[in-house]
């Protein structure tokens, strides 16, 4: 890991008709490092991806990613820029292919098509989608759909790759699975990843750093080991709220 | 003097335009359907009211509640028996289904009545008020007020009834509305038969001010979309508004420039709208 | 989308042989209404390009139709262009306006329903303007002049009826294999993405507004030479009838039926619709009932949006097999 982070978040602030919804977040993700945003619900992590991948304008503060400033850019300036994103409500590509869908996103990288369906078979393959990489998207389970919004960022050869909660719904092995193929994946290429999530076994098994948010601020950061103890954390959100799968 | 008769003519025809368009905004708002065969529903009610007239010499105005329960009937039948199952469809299969049916509307008006003009004659067309300088033509006036009244019951319906706080409920919330125990296909037919029953009236109003003949269908479905996506569609209030505001800009245009381009500023005024405020005059952002 | 099976690919040569012998044996009739049939399947692949691959419906495709028509015309008649330096003024003219359409409409967040008015409202804009415009005939019409030429002349389309026909299968052919060229490129896969979900889109770094803009301009572009042909077909222009609200609605309703944003929709959406109109002629010519034509076509059109919702060519390359399977 190299000295400067590969983003950077500083102060970002964001309101809604009065509620405060991120609140002068500050925070930074290394050179393929796995960081969890945690936090009960409507404490500002959705909002914060959004800012982060340009759906949303901050209303102050600063995203930087790689040493470059990417506040306020469109979705697919950001994109273009290294930003992969998933969607916690799925939007997949309903009448294309699964392999289709994952092309999009690999043609972000390349215009050859033969390169963007080699490159995306690799993707299907490492996320186990291969067998199903001609169905319709649309008849794709859950589980399946949430793997191919995954793919689908990934293909467009992201730097950091921000996963909004790609484990909810999905059953105990499932999870594992995801989890095994998430930790591959920073190891082997080098992606960075951020990702909100409600699993708990997920988060403590796959994260090197988690920040914990609380209307809107940042009220905690640590190693999994370091937050699972904050006092804070255990008052105002483990603590209401044993969280599924345990810690 | 001549130019505020032409304003005040305007703004009296205006109102009918607006309960014509209350009924396209009405079904939009509640069952999120355009209903590309508005028109020619209004023309039927139009046929409707001249039968009526032919047959038994009867006002228009006097048969208008009867006209206006067969277009009840009629649209709660189209919704319940047909539109209903396309609801959750894309946009251009629900359009080509309000094709079919506009096609066959103005088809069996063709067959039935032949392609000329038709029209009620009224013993009191010509008669007219004066009130402070301005002239008021008594049919306009007639009409307008009939607009008006539909308008209001139309408002008290959905303020005081049952079934009308339960479409309003749907409208919001069609999920919940279900989860509650509302019976969604019901309203939806009711409120469909409430946006034809608009256009039934207005379609008697109407004919007390023009001559009626199959192929004006197509105008009145433009005229109707221009109205409500100037008022913003699914407002009530915003029908009526953009009912009166392209009456008025229509008798003004139609006179100050040249008759045949006052539905050129119509469209104007349409194309200036969506692109300054999408959501129209009194839409919703 | 996926290929053609070798049953397709057969059933495709056949049908293109079909089509190329045809006037060969066919009465002046018959070529007549294959003309009508190959405008349709023109228009309708021009306008499938922004509806049916970028899913923004147009209801206004007649205005490029028009645009491209007045264009050809005006500048042969004024000017003495020849038609085919024309037909590419008119593309050149509807990309502009369709691109104004849409940068406009896209740049102020108008889409769907409210996109779909906005194009009928600026198409009938145009033909009450054009009805005003003196240069092009205003409502008195634009004519072209009539050579008794006992020769084809290809060059300035004045000819017979089976070159108008051989051309326009040409064009046809083009466009057809212009769409299955786009649809195979990344732009064909960015404008499936948006019609599919414009948010998802736009996160794989899309730039979703210059590609709508790109479709409306290429489609209108499209749709704007057939109309220059057209006019050389017709050879008289009304503003009332190039730019009428019912053309737009006959380019879309040949599609849809055939089956929207499919490749072949459009051409078998011509010929049942086409076909139809002319059965329900013949059927009903002896009659001398106003109306019952139109009102047979009116029951067609909702059987087929009854029975086959998504399209004609879906079920009938599933009845067939005449695509590839999809596993």
């Amino acid at each position: 890991m190299s000295a400067a982070p590969l983003l950077e978040v500083q102060g970002l602030a964001k309101r809604f008709r009065g509620l405060q919804a991120v609140d002068g977040v500050s925070f930074a993700v290394p050179r393929g490092g796995i960081v969890a945003l945690i936090g009960p619900n409507g404490a500002g992590k959705t909002t914060t991806f959004n800012l982060i991948a340009g759906v949303i304008v901050p209303d102050s503060g600063s995203v930087r990613l790689d040493g470059v400033d990417i506040t306020g850019l469109r979705p697919d300036q950001a994109c273009r820029a290294g930003i992969g994103r998933t969607f916690q409500l799925v939007k997949p590509f309903a009448g294309l292919s699964v392999l289709q869908n994952v092309m999009v996103g690999a043609l972000r990288a390349t215009s050859d098509m033969g390169a963007a369906r080699e490159a995306s078979w690799a993707i299907l393959e490492r996320l186990g989608l291969a067998d199903k990489a001609e169905s319709a998207a649309s008849s794709l389970t859950l589980a399946e759909r949430k793997r191919l919004e995954t793919a689908r960022a990934l293909a467009t050869r992201p730097k950091i790759l921000l996963l909004d909660e790609v484990m909810a719904g999905l059953r105990p092995t499932e999870i594992d699975q995801m989890v095994r193929a998430f930790a591959d994946l920073a190891r082997e290429t080098g992606v960075a990843i951020l990702l909100t999530e409600h699993v708990m076994r997920a988060v403590m098994a796959l994260s090197h750093h988690i920040i914990v948010l609380h209307h809107g601020q940042k009220i905690c950061e640590g190693t999994p080991e370091e937050v699972a103890r904050d006092p804070q954390v255990l008052e105002c959100y483990l603590g209401h709220a044993p969280a599924a799968g345990g810690t | 003097m001549l130019f505020l008769n032409i304003i005040v003519a305007g703004l009296l025809t205006g109102a009918v335009y607006g309960l014509m368009a209350l009924g396209l905004s009405v079904i939009f708002g509640v069952i999120r359907v355009v209903n590309f065969a508005h028109g020619e529903m209004m023309v039927l009610a139009m046929y409707g009211a001249y039968v009526a007239n032919a047959a038994t010499g009867l006002d228009p105005l006097l048969t208008l509640p009867l006209v206006t329960l067969a277009l009840f009937l009629f649209g709660y039948a189209l919704q319940r028996g047909l539109i209903n199952r396309y609801i959750a469809r894309p946009e251009h299969e629900q359009f080509l289904l309000l094709l079919a049916v506009a096609t066959i509307i103005t088809a069996s008006l063709l067959m039935g009545f032949g392609p000329d003009a038709r029209n009620v004659q009224l013993d009191y067309a010509y008669d007219s008020y004066q009130v402070g300088g301005v002239l008021l033509d008594k049919v306009r006036v007639l009409a307008a007020g009939g607009a008006v009244v539909g308008a209001a019951a139309l408002w008290g319906f959905f303020r005081f009834t049952r079934t009308g706080k339960a479409i309003r409920a749907c409208a919001d919330n069609q999920v919940g509305a279900q989860v509650v125990g509302l019976d969604v296909k019901r309203l939806y037919a009711v409120t469909f038969g409430l946006g034809a029953a608009c256009v039934g009236a207005a379609g008697c109003l109407m004919l007390l001010l023009v001559d009626v003949q199959p192929y004006i269908a197509t105008d009145y479905t433009l005229l109707a979309f221009i109205i409500v996506i100037l008022g913003g569609l699914g407002s009530m209030p915003g029908a009526l508004l953009g009912g009166i505001l392209v009456g008025v800009s229509e008798a003004v245009s139609g006179f100050v420039i040249e008759p045949s381009f006052k539905s050129a500023f119509s469209f104007a005024l349409l194309i200036l709208v969506l692109l300054v405020r999408p959501q129209g005059l009194l839409g919703r952002a | 989308m996926s290929g053609l099976s070798p049953r397709g690919a057969a059933a495709l040569g056949l049908f293109l042989a079909a089509m190329l012998v045809l006037p060969l044996f066919a009465n002046a009739y018959i070529v007549s209404v294959l003309v009508v049939v190959l405008f349709a399947a023109y228009f309708g692949q021009s306008w499938n390009i922004m509806t049916g691959f970028t899913g923004q419906l147009s209801l206004g495709h007649a205005l490029y139709v028009g645009l491209g028509a007045y264009t050809a015309a005006a500048l042969f008649v004024h000017w003495g262009l020849l038609p085919w330096v024309g037909m590419i003024a008119g593309m050149a003219v509807a990309a502009v306006a369709g691109g104004l359409i849409a940068a406009l409409s896209f740049r102020f967040r108008v889409g769907g329903v409210y996109f779909a008015l906005l194009t009928i409202a600026f198409s009938e804009f145009t033909r009450i303007l054009f009805g005003h415009f003196k240069w092009v005939g205003a409502t008195e019409g634009l004519f072209l002049p009539v050579s008794n030429l006992t020769h084809d002349d290809p060059l300035r389309l004045r000819g017979s009826p089976t070159m108008f026909y051989y051309l326009l299968l040409a064009m046809s052919l083009a466009v057809l294999g212009l769409s299955h060229l786009l649809l195979n490129r990344r732009i064909g896969y960015y404008w499936q993405a948006i019609r599919e979900n414009e948010e998802a889109a736009a996160s794989l770094g899309i730039n979703v507004f210059r590609c709508k803009v790109l479709a409306m301009a290429l489609s209108a572009a499209l749709t704007a030479a057939g109309g220059g042909f057209l006019a050389f077909y017709d050879n008289n222009l009304y503003p009332d009838t190039a730019f009428a609200i019912g053309r737009s609605i006959e380019i879309i309703t040949a599609p849809i039926i055939g089956g929207l944003g499919t490749l072949f929709g459009p051409i078998l959406g011509a010929f049942l619709l086409t076909t139809l109109g002319e059965t329900m002629t013949s059927l009903t010519s002896g009659l001398e009932i106003a109306g019952l034509k139109q009102w047979l076509y009116g029951a067609a059109l909702l059987a087929i949006v009854a029975l086959q919702p998504a399209g004609l060519w879906p079920w009938l390359r599933r009845l067939l097999r005449l695509e590839e399977r999809r596993r």
